[in-house]
């Protein structure tokens, strides 16, 4: 797949296959195409070359079923900050038509240890509050795929237990699980495959359980210096 | 019927944020109001130029105030990137694009509502006309206002300039609605005839279908940009 944004060529001859269930990170310097990649997956941008598949159907087969699939958790929140935390789930819970909304909140809002502030406006909330509000919106729906884009981002160490237990349920689950991170100590521990991204390029494929920390950072310093 | 769930979810959104903060209706009451006391000052409220220059006077009032609202309806979307979770939900694009065009209109229809009465109060203006017709002018030009805006609110919020931008691109192309309105409403005002205002309503009436049925085929375009 190739995917060209006006003259600049941002994502070369991307071949990727994911298993379903399988939980992958993507790794790689600012710029290196991994937002794009992202968006590309998540049909938010058609690729300008070669096919996606999603669940085995193609992404321009009938896009609004393949979305109902797909959880996305972003360092930006998506949450309305004049609503309430209530207000937000039973929004996005209508929007992905999720069934008995309501009993599913209260499930998702638990999940998180929101409880107690579902009827505070997400203004009022701390970052790490409205990360975690996030995940419980990225969640609602039971997606079968999540998309993680660099969710760490700001999260505090409560909010960080609360987002890899949450990723730990879902993969138990099951769940195929795409994070893009720059935290390679989370990235390492939590997937079943490291990929490192460069100038949109996919320079590096391995199992994260043949990898340690060290060599990780070694492989990733010397393929980003050669870039 | 979930399009239209859709739809309505999103204006229960939308109002229940607005109504919470009250940011776009106040800004737009208070805009409207201020513009018709500026007039009121101006002309002389009890002189014949009145009836020659209300119409036009409250359509000023109508769109300056309406530009406001629209400025905010996506740039609000834009905080915590709200616009990319909807793109993202499993919902046809053109559902945002409905559902923004009937918080915006009913924002006016409120706006319109206040400062209407205000109108006929500071410029002892009294409506000879038939009130019906005028309530089917201002109906078909506030939807073509709306609905106009809304696309163009969609296509300038992703510049950084956007509430500079937006009535530069938007008045060229809302010509004929305000003309239309405007022509119409003096025709009310003088007691004209219905057949008189047709052709008016017609026109109203053709732009407010172009620019619902537009969006079909572009919006999706509008918010990729």
């Amino acid at each position: 797949m190739v995917k060209t944004i006006g003259s600049k060529t941002v994502l070369k001859d991307i071949n990727l296959h994911i298993e379903p269930g399988e939980f992958v990170s993507v790794l790689g310097p600012n710029g290196a195409g991994k937002t794009t990649l992202l968006k590309v997956l998540t049909l938010l941008t058609p690729p300008s070359e070669g096919q996606v598949y999603i669940a085995g159907q193609k992404i321009t087969g009938n896009p609004l079923a393949l979305r109902k699939k797909m959880g996305v958790i972003s360092h930006n929140t998506f949450l309305y900050g004049n609503l309430t935390a209530y207000e937000n789930l039973l929004f996005y819970g209508r929007m992905y038509d999720v069934p008995n909304v309501r009993q599913r909140i209260k499930e998702v809002i638990a999940e998180v240890g929101l409880q107690y502030s579902l009827n505070d406006p997400v203004r009022t909330f701390s970052r790490g509050m409205q990360q975690r509000l996030a995940i419980a919106r990225a969640i609602i729906h039971d997606p079968d795929i999540l998309f993680l884009d660099e969710p760490y981002t700001g999260l505090d160490q409560h909010a960080i237990g609360i987002l890899n237990q949450v990723l730990l349920n879902l993969t138990n689950q099951n769940r195929t699980i795409y994070m893009i991170t720059h935290n390679f100590e989370q990235g390492l521990h939590m997937s079943d495959r490291i990929i490192i991204l460069v100038s949109g390029r996919i320079v590096y494929e391995a199992s994260s359980k043949s990898l340690s920390l060290e060599e990780l950072q070694d492989i990733y310093l010397k393929l980003v210096g050669e870039s | 019927m979930r399009f239209l769930a859709k739809i309505a979810n999103i204006v229960w959104k939308d109002l229940v944020a607005e109504f919470r903060t009250k940011e776009m209706i106040s800004a737009m009451l208070i805009f409207s109001v201020l513009v018709i006391i500026v007039f009121a000052f101006a002309f002389d409220p009890v002189g014949e130029t009145v009836r020659a220059v209300s119409p036009g006077i409250i359509w000023v009032a109508f769109t300056f105030s309406g530009i406001l609202g629209l400025n905010r309806s996506f740039v609000n979307e834009k905080q915590n990137e709200t616009l990319l979770g909807l793109m993202l939900a499993p919902v046809d694009r053109t559902a945002i694009f409905f559902g923004k065009v009937i918080t915006n209109f009913i924002l006016m229809v409120i706006t319109e509502a206040i400062s209407l009465p205000v109108f006929f109060v500071l410029f002892d203006f009294r409506m000879e006309g038939s009130l019906l017709q005028l309530l089917l002018v201002i109906f078909l030009g506030t939807l073509g206002f709306v609905s106009i805006g809304t696309f163009l609110a969609a296509l300038s919020a992703n510049v950084r300039t956007s509430e500079i931008l937006l009535p530069i691109i938007l008045f060229p192309v809302l010509v004929p609605v305000i003309i239309g309105a405007v022509e119409s409403t003096a025709t009310i005002f003088n007691q004209g005839a219905f057949e008189q205002i047709v052709g008016w309503v017609k026109l109203l009436a053709v732009y407010d279908v172009i620019f619902l049925v537009v969006p079909f085929i572009l919006f999706d375009y509008v918010l990729e940009v």
